[in-house]
């Protein structure tokens, strides 16, 4: 049976929503193809309440493994098993980092292709064909499987529905980790940094990157949001967030959160392509940034080509003019 | 304690990349560099070496790619890299991210370090995958996107950014782990290092040398074939505004919010 695998990250109780739309795409996929979609989930003490859970998005079966959470090692060592044992011609996975760690071990380990960050996926003659924007997103390229596929979706590539309400029947399994997946152990996980910064549900973000030179930088973006007032917030790239200059609960993009506010104002961001798949589903977005060859004047709808310092005093006094008028 | 840096020769960030539309790979022509990411990477080594928490008795760049990739090999050993491994044939042209990994663990099978470090990611495009691939055939435990990583009980307790926030993750050595560019900042070059980076030895070597079963490389030993590149949908291209008069570009900016009732 030429089953889709999909993995199942989860974190206190509830899954992720990009492995929750791999799950729904794979169900998707797998009714083109004549086959069923299946979820594995790894941790420690996961109930089977949880794990049936992943019915409601289209799981036919889900393994549940025992083992310890948050490491890609031991997830390779558990989807290789059941890939194996039941036929699993692909694997899919939601973005994020786990799904790179864990697909490209998986690769190595069975022998399968695999290609990232995966826009859509499709049936071609019976077998998975997988799209990929390439060289900063100007071109597309499609992927084909010889043997065995492993597909790790782009973050938000994937729609999350909402659940039927099914539940789908779950199998436990015993994995023997490999001895140097053991060897590699969680100290500390989701450690949060810095106050909880609210920017999912903002209308307008103000975003701040390494162009602003200094954390300050990010006092002249407060000030801005505020200008805007009503639902403005301040939000950060992932360079900063790294650098200590903004707490991460603000962060957009691969590894932090993804947003989609009507306006999208970002100040000395580059634009890489880890920051764009946060936000690129913004209304309209706004960039000003020294470097006319910045890769996010590509994709914002206003772009300015100069000096933030100058340009954001002048601004937020502008804007609280018109605000106040 | 012998460390092994992956590097790679990547295109210059300014320049524009293309497909070569003959053969369907990305066109390596134009100017070329040393992947951002791994200097990040030999810096890590470096300090690891000054640090003097552990010993490190050597530090080798290793590279796979044509002859122009002796270029990024002199600038790691600039770097402070000891001497350098580069692997390079025919046979491995064509190679996916699977079949690079492993013919890059079968180089690295025969220095056999204890540790291997890399950049996360290549300015041109294999995202954040050739560490995984490299430290399953090495069997080694695996970490990527690390941004920060000390000695610890005789291992490496390394910091890195996940889904949920940072996780900290105690990893024992050998070890193969892949840094973000937060971890550091790295050295310039000394002219010194840069006119000497030539007589440092290299090792250039063919997959004859390192045991690479040529059925698992180049374009017939990989998995996936990509191909039939399109253009994505169009976007209309954003108005840009050159700063020259500031006043008048902030007049600009708040029209142009106004016009869509952003403001």
């Amino acid at each position: 049976m030429a089953g889709i695998l999909v993995y199942a990250l989860h974190y206190e109780g509830a899954f992720n929503k990009n492995s929750l739309g791999a799950v729904a795409e794979a169900a998707r996929l797998a009714s083109e193809l004549g086959t069923e979609a299946h979820a594995i989930v790894v941790g420690e003490g996961v109930s089977d309440d949880l794990a049936g859970q992943l019915g409601g998005y289209g799981a036919a079966k889900v393994f549940k493994v025992e083992g310890p959470e948050g490491l890609s090692q031991p997830v390779v060592d558990a989807m290789a098993k059941v890939m194996t044992d039941n036929g699993h011609d692909y694997a899919l996975f939601g973005g994020g980092l786990l799904g790179f760690e864990i697909g490209a071990g998986l690769a190595a380990r069975i022998g399968a292709g695999v290609t990232m960050e995966v826009t859509s996926v499709s049936v071609d003659g019976g077998k998975l064909v997988a799209e990929r924007p390439i060289l900063g997103d100007s071109s597309i390229s499609e992927s084909r499987y010889k043997g065995k596929g492993i597909i790790i979706g782009r973050l938000n590539a994937f729609e999350v529905p909402a659940s039927n309400g099914g539940t789908a029947a779950v199998e436990t399994v015993d994995v023997e980790f490999s001895p140097w997946s053991t060897k590699a152990k969680m100290v500390q996980r989701g450690e949060q940094r810095g106050a909880d910064v609210d920017i999912e549900g903002a209308d307008v973000l103000i975003a701040g990157g390494r162009g602003l030179g200094k954390p300050e930088g990010f006092d002249q973006l407060q000030d801005l949001a505020g200008a805007f007032g009503g639902n403005s917030a301040v939000a950060a790239t992932r360079a900063v967030v790294d650098a200590g200059w903004y707490p991460y609960a603000a962060q957009i993009g691969q590894t932090g959160k993804t947003v989609a506010p009507k306006l999208y104002l970002a100040a000395g961001i580059s634009g890489a392509i880890q920051h764009k798949v946060g936000m690129q589903s913004s209304e309209n977005i706004v960039a000003i940034n020294k470097d006319s060859n910045a890769p996010i004047f590509e994709f914002s709808d206003l772009g300015i080509v100069g000096d933030l310092n100058k340009i954001v005093p002048k601004l937020i006094e502008a804007v609280k003019a018109k605000k106040g008028s | 304690m012998k460390i092994c840096v992956l590097v790679k020769e990547v295109p210059d960030a300014a320049v524009t990349k293309r497909i070569d539309p003959s053969t369907g790979r990305l066109d390596r022509g134009g100017e070329k560099n040393l992947n951002p990411y791994d200097t990040h990477a030999i810096e890590a080594a470096m300090q690891l070496k000054e640090g003097g928490e552990v010993q490190v008795d050597e530090i080798i760049a290793v590279t796979m790619g044509p002859g122009s990739a002796v270029r990024a090999l002199h600038k790691a050993v600039s770097l402070g890299a000891d001497r350098s491994v580069h692997l390079s044939d025919d046979a491995l042209a064509g190679s996916d991210v699977a079949a690079t990994g492993y013919a890059l663990a079968q180089t690295l099978k025969r220095e056999s370090p204890d540790l291997v470090l890399l950049g996360q990611q290549s300015d041109d495009g294999e995202c954040y995958t050739i560490g995984a691939v490299v430290a399953d055939h090495l069997q080694m435990p695996s970490l990527t996107q690390v941004i920060k990583m000390d000695v610890s009980d005789g291992g490496l307790r390394c910091e890195r950014q996940a889904e949920y926030g940072y996780d900290t993750v105690q990893v024992e050595l050998p070890a193969v782990i892949s840094v973000g560019d937060a971890i550091n900042e790295p050295r310039y070059p000394s002219l010194k290092a840069i006119m000497g980076a030539k007589k440092k030895p290299l090792d250039a070597l063919g997959t004859g040398d390192v045991e690479i079963d040529a059925s698992r490389v180049g374009t017939d030993g990989s998995q996936v074939e990509c191909g039939n590149f399109k253009a994505p949908p169009a976007k209309s291209a954003g108005l840009i505004i050159e700063d020259e008069d500031t006043n008048e570009t902030v007049e600009k900016i708040v029209a142009w919010l106004d016009e869509r009732k952003l403001i």
